[in-house]
């Protein structure tokens, strides 16, 4: 495939990503800081923007390294060890960085960093890329439009919980309760995307 | 087979040993801000190098700050005030928190990193927290069971504290105990004496610091302490007093006692001191001095069970049965508690019968 196509593609996959692929409402994975962050827009903001950043360069890195370093070989096997400490060692390093030359990011998202290195989505997506068997340039824009789905189902998710704040909801389903319902709804409403794009 | 093995352990632990060292390298160039000055109280300042947080600086400066958890944030004890340099407020420290402690800058001090010049405040109690170590000067036998001892303070020289306070001594490894553990004790000297302190020390059996203090600890010991603790001390009020302590619970009064008479505080106080048998009371002597040198002083020594041939002509039965004979209406009373939580639940249940305000029982359970 030459890269006009590819990027073509690239471009294809990453909406996909954002609205009929959602990594959060149809895989349900992240859910877990999906569910702690999003009381308020303000900290899943913060957090929605680490996760688009992270996605997208660790689906990059963890791709260099499959197919330049497990591939050759033959450790295919070893894949989510390795995944999993790049991706950790990664985070640390880039929380090192911003908070060194950036203090006003660093308060933006560097405390969120931490939470993201056991971001079950971010696995999800460099195992997904492998799955699909993605060139490069596709792997950019299936980890930005992977961030950016969640980044915006947590925001839409942080707006209703707001608003959902002074409502009266019955005890029991109060906190983690009423969230995962919401998040069943959004996922329902989701799916009238699917219909918008064929193909991923 | 055995070289596929071999080759994919070797691949995956030497990229995890390459992350690994360029974090390692990365962060001793990225994490070090240079020399930074902290501000405490606006009289001491310190240079450290910045990159860590303030509180394992300010134990490397040997000021202690309490804290159980280690620097997670996860206790919330460490709190101090930062004036200046700490940047906004963390996520993790919110929850540790009221409203008043946000607006008056109150951070968790495991939480705030110096990466700039700091002005923070520390109360004046904690900043007296110091490490000593001492010599071991004098083990006194008051009883069968407890001990008096006397450590000369070698580095830093003298200590300030209030009376009531308490010191953690620090139990070396030894035969029966493989790590270094603190043990908390009251201080029983006199508080003009700064360059000595004393603690009174009942064997606990099985106890790992009072076995270490009864059978090993020998006059001329090398020992460590830190401190002063604590909130147990006397209020500035004129109301009449009445203490209540019980076996090794004497030490804080006493210290107490030697304060009243240093400052000439006149106030009415009555020192209701249980023992189980005859053989477990002691220091009565030094008491009746104290009756003849405070102005309205009444020592009330009361034994339990006074058995054999050994004569008692004092008062007879639990503390808690004499005082309350004895005391009938505790209403204007300030209570000054000091012994076994056993002792001191009983002690705040008659009290407490007998009228007393709630606010106005002070206590340090020996647990």
């Amino acid at each position: 495939m030459n890269v006009e196509a590819q990027i073509w593609q690239a471009f294809v996959v990453c909406v996909s990503a954002v609205f009929t692929q959602n990594i959060l409402l149809s895989y349900f994975l992240g859910l877990c800081p999906f569910i702690g962050v999003s009381r308020e827009i303000k900290s899943a903001f913060g957090l929605g923007l680490a996760v688009i950043f992270v996605m997208t360069t660790t689906c990059m890195l963890n791709w260099l390294a499959y197919h330049y370093v497990l591939e050759p070989l033959g450790l295919e096997f070893f894949r989510f060890i390795l995944f999993i400490i790049i991706i950790a060692a990664f985070v640390q390093f880039v929380e090192m960085v911003i908070e060194r030359y950036s203090p006003a990011l660093y308060l933006r998202l560097g405390v969120f960093l931490p939470l993201i290195t056991v971001n079950c989505a971010i696995l999800g997506a460099s195992l997904f890329m492998l799955i699909r068997n993605y060139s490069f340039i596709v792997t950019v824009g299936y980890g930005l439009g992977s961030g950016i789905g969640w980044f915006l189902a947590i925001i839409a998710m942080a707006g209703i919980r707001q608003k959902l704040a002074n409502e009266r909801i019955p005890q029991g389903l109060q906190g983690a309760g009423i969230t995962l319902v919401i998040a069943g709804i959004m996922a329902m409403a989701f799916i009238g995307f699917s219909g918008v794009l064929q193909g991923r | 087979m055995v070289l596929s093995v071999l080759i994919a352990v070797t691949v995956v632990s030497s990229i995890g040993a390459g992350l690994a060292a360029v974090l390692t390298i990365s962060e001793y160039f990225l994490s070090n801000y240079g020399p930074c000055q902290i501000t405490i109280n606006d009289e001491r300042k310190l240079t450290v190098q910045g990159g860590k947080d303030l509180l394992s600086m300010l134990t490397a400066e040997k000021i202690f700050i309490p804290s159980a958890c280690g620097g997670r944030a996860t206790c919330g004890l460490c709190k101090l005030k930062v004036l200046e340099g700490a940047g906004p407020l963390l996520p993790t420290e919110e929850p540790f928190l009221n409203r008043e402690e946000k607006e008056s800058n109150v951070r968790l001090s495991c939480q705030v990193k110096v990466r700039n010049d700091l002005k923070i405040e520390i109360p004046p109690e904690l900043f007296a927290i110091r490490q000593f170590s001492c010599r071991c000067a004098e083990i006194i036998d008051l009883t069968y069971d407890i001990k008096q001892f006397r450590f000369e303070l070698k580095e830093p020289k003298t200590i300030d504290y209030i009376p009531g306070q308490y010191i953690q001594l620090l139990t070396p490894a030894y035969e029966k105990n493989s790590e270094e553990v603190y043990r908390a004790y009251s201080i029983s000297s006199d508080p003009t004496d700064k360059n000595n302190i004393e603690l009174i020390i009942r064997l606990v059996p099985g106890g790992i610091c009072t076995t270490y203090c009864f059978e090993y600890l020998k006059v001329g010991d090398e020992v460590k302490i830190n401190g002063p603790y604590g909130n147990f001390r006397l209020s500035d009020t004129d109301a009449p007093i009445v203490f209540i302590a019980g076996g090794s619970g004497m030490a804080p009064i006493k210290c107490i006692l030697h304060q009243m008479k240093n400052e000439g505080i006149k106030r009415k106080a009555t020192y209701y001191f249980g023992a189980n048998t005859i053989k477990d009371m002691f220091m009565a002597e030094q008491m009746r001095t104290f009756e003849k040198e405070l102005a309205d002083f009444c020592f009330v020594p009361a034994v339990a069970k006074p058995q054999g041939d050994e004569k008692w002509d004092g008062q007879i039965g639990l503390v808690t049965e004499v005082f309350r004979r004895d005391l009938k209406d505790a209403t204007e009373y300030e209570a000054y508690l000091c012994g076994s939580p056993g002792m001191i639940d009983a002690s705040i249940k008659v009290l407490t019968e007998l009228g007393i305000n709630k606010d106005n029982i002070f206590y340090d359970k020996f647990e």
